[in-house]
């Protein structure tokens, strides 16, 4: 009963014109409500049993259909975001040299050429294949601070603002605390206690990004918790773990996977930040920060030192951020701007 | 009397307010039978809901029951662990609510919230999506397995309330409790749901408390009826006595302020004048004396009994414990 019968060209919107005949044959005539055949009056806006029918593939499908044509600038970042990634994935086989080699002779400050696709840097290393690396280095450091303190701050939200009383008290007053200290203060005190290493970054980074995910986390849950269907399925016996898990965290994505693809670029820029001043990822991975670190002193010299890096980062960030500015639209029309 | 498979007895239950606590129900007593339906009937602010909501004991967190005894089916709900009160929930009482629209979870389809009803109480997972479309046809879902798949907001008012109640006849409870059905939903609609609960509790053989402000629908559905004011019952007995013979002064008032009452005749319809009295400020006597046409000096003084009277008849009224006293009928003091 699954399959579509008609190829749906746009949003269902409770279309009648195109809507086949008989569907309306299997509907009993309207005002022979007997109990048997239930046809309620006034039902004329309500979608007809294909657009009803649609499994969760289709809405997926339609969903993105409709994401590409309202935010096409976002969609497009979707995909420099993709290109990214697969950069970062196959970083072995796009690089021309090896990131971290020193050629003998070397040939110091080369400017781009055609073995040097940006040229090289005070070391005479490839600057193309740093940055092909470095992109590993960021959606590294990204990826897994967004997935802990997402997983983290949502849990601790939904439980915080479902339970209440005491134990709400004690998650969002230490939620509180580390939102009063700014953000790169903590951070850098955080791996400089710790050392420069990529897990210690991904910790510090965590740290700082699971109360916001917590506050968001809690406050929808503080929404969903006086919300009907919660009292429903209490009636129905239903323990808080099951409330919390499959009616709470369900309802509340939307707002979190917003939270999560914007703080996905301010990961890559606090990553970038740390490695710069010199605590973020160590020196022997190639890293966009510590590259735009070490070259500031050739800049007069040797602009694509710092310009390939810069751009770099500066296209991560801004894909990430806009593509999760179109997220929200999308996600949230009431929204409006 | 002996089969009753609810039997409230003196129940008060009370919530924390910032000027204090307050009982918003006190001294409620009466039985559902097996198979029966009782309609629990009042304004806004009678109680009416406060007592669905205490068999449950689904109150806010600053409620609690704080006197009476909860018999269901032969086992004393009041002091009953949360999780025990989970084994009854949804298993052997269940509970439909006012606003399909709300009451359903709109990230999950039909289907996942029936199955989820069931598996609650352990129904294995492949059992349950079988029976979830067996459900959907009992409560005469047109095109139940379409349906299955669909969300809520993909459905219509009467649809979504026909799966709300699919939901709470999932594990084929004892009594099911209905919290206003039918008044979230259009008067055509709501006949449809009316008769549905009718037919279904002939094939099910469950009791069903429902609770409603709405006289007529009393009329339509109810047995017995069990008529409260300011947090108290003032009237009950069977519904064709009670409609037709109100013993209480305020159910003949609520009686006479229906459309139904004076339809035809030209009339105009009797309001009952004032309002239910704040919670916090209760008058000394009987609770409903300020607004009585009949009070007299007594009534304001002291409270009057719940005086039973006839076959199962109960009224809380001076008028009554006083014609006992005539002899005029054969009443015994019971509250």
């Amino acid at each position: 009963m699954n399959t579509p019968t008609t190829p749906t060209d746009d949003l269902p919107s409770g279309s009648g014109p195109d809507r086949p005949p008989d569907t309306a044959a299997d509907r009993s005539p309207a005002g022979g409500s007997t109990i048997t055949e239930a046809t309620e009056p006034g039902d004329g806006e309500r979608q007809t049993p294909e657009q009803v029918a649609l499994g969760r593939r289709q809405r997926f499908a339609e969903s993105f259909r409709q994401f590409r044509s309202d935010h096409l600038m976002g969609f497009l970042f979707g995909i420099v975001i993709l290109l990214l990634l697969l950069v970062a994935i196959a970083a072995p086989i796009i690089a021309t040299h090896d990131p971290s080699a020193i050629p003998r002779p070397p040939q110091k400050l080369a400017p781009p050429s055609t073995d040097h696709f940006f040229g090289t840097d005070q070391l005479g290393r490839d600057i193309f294949s740093r940055v092909v690396y470095g992109a590993r280095t960021s959606l590294i450091v990204a990826t897994a601070t967004v997935i802990i303190s997402t997983i983290l701050g949502t849990l601790l939200g939904a439980v915080s603002g479902y339970l209440g009383g005491w134990v709400d008290l004690v998650i969002q007053r230490i939620v509180d605390a580390v939102l009063s200290i700014p953000v790169l203060i903590l951070a850098l005190f955080i791996a400089s206690l710790l050392g420069a290493s990529i897990t210690n970054v991904v910790l510090a980074l965590s740290i700082i990004y699971i109360p916001r995910f917590s506050r968001i986390a809690r406050g929808e849950m503080l929404r969903i918790r006086s919300a009907e269907y919660v009292t429903a399925a209490e009636a129905l016996g239903a323990k808080p773990s099951r409330i919390i898990f499959k009616h709470g965290v369900p309802n509340l994505v939307a707002p979190i996977i917003v939270l999560a693809s914007l703080t996905f670029g301010q990961a890559i820029v606090a990553e970038a930040a740390l490695s710069f001043l010199g605590v973020g990822a160590p020196i022997t991975e190639p890293s966009w920060g510590r590259m735009l670190s070490t070259s500031r002193e050739f800049m007069t010299v040797a602009w694509w030192s710092v310009v390939f890096p810069g751009a770099a980062l500066s296209l991560g960030v801004l894909a990430f951020n806009l593509f999760g500015d179109a997220l929200r639209d999308h996600l949230d029309p009431k929204l409006v701007r | 009397m002996h089969d009753a498979v609810l039997r409230i007895a003196g129940l008060r239950t009370q919530f924390r307010t910032r000027q204090g606590t307050v009982d918003a129900v006190s001294d409620v007593s009466f039985d559902v039978r097996r198979g029966e339906t009782v309609a629990l009937v009042g304004e806004s602010g009678s109680g009416k809901s406060v007592t669905a909501l205490s068999v449950l004991q689904l109150l806010e967190s600053t409620g609690s029951i704080a006197d009476g005894s909860i018999v269901f089916d032969g086992r004393e709900l009041v002091g009953l662990s949360e999780k025990e009160m989970r084994d009854v929930r949804g298993r052997e009482i269940s509970m439909i609510f006012q606003d399909p629209s709300t009451c359903l979870d709109p990230v999950f389809t039909i289907e996942d919230q029936l199955v989820e009803a069931l598996t609650i109480h352990g129904t294995a997972r492949s059992d349950a999506r079988g029976r979830a479309l067996e459900l959907l046809r009992m409560v005469r879902m047109p095109d139940p397995e379409t349906r299955l798949n669909a969300y809520p907001h993909e459905l219509s008012g009467g649809q979504r309330q026909r799966a709300m109640i699919a939901t709470a006849l999932a594990l084929d409870p004892q009594l099911i409790i209905a919290d206003e059905p039918t008044t979230a939903l259009d008067v055509t609609v709501q006949a449809q749901i009316l008769d549905l609960i009718r037919t279904l509790q002939a094939e099910t053989g469950a009791a069903v408390l429902f609770v409603t402000h709405d006289l007529g629908v009393v009329a339509e559905i109810a047995d017995r009826v069990v008529v409260m004011y300011a947090g108290r019952v003032v009237e009950q007995g069977s519904v064709f006595q009670v409609l037709k013979d109100p013993r209480n002064p305020y159910t003949a008032a609520l009686l006479a302020s229906m459309p139904g009452a004076v339809a035809g005749t030209g009339q105009r319809l009797t309001p009952i004048e004032g309002v239910v009295p704040s919670l916090l400020d209760m008058p000394s006597g009987c609770r409903f004396a300020p607004r009585c046409p009949h009070a007299w000096d007594r009534c304001h003084e002291a409270d009057p009994p719940l005086a039973a009277f006839d076959l199962n008849r109960e009224s809380r009224c001076w008028l009554e414990v006083d014609g006992a006293v005539d002899g005029v009928g054969t009443a015994e003091v019971v509250g």
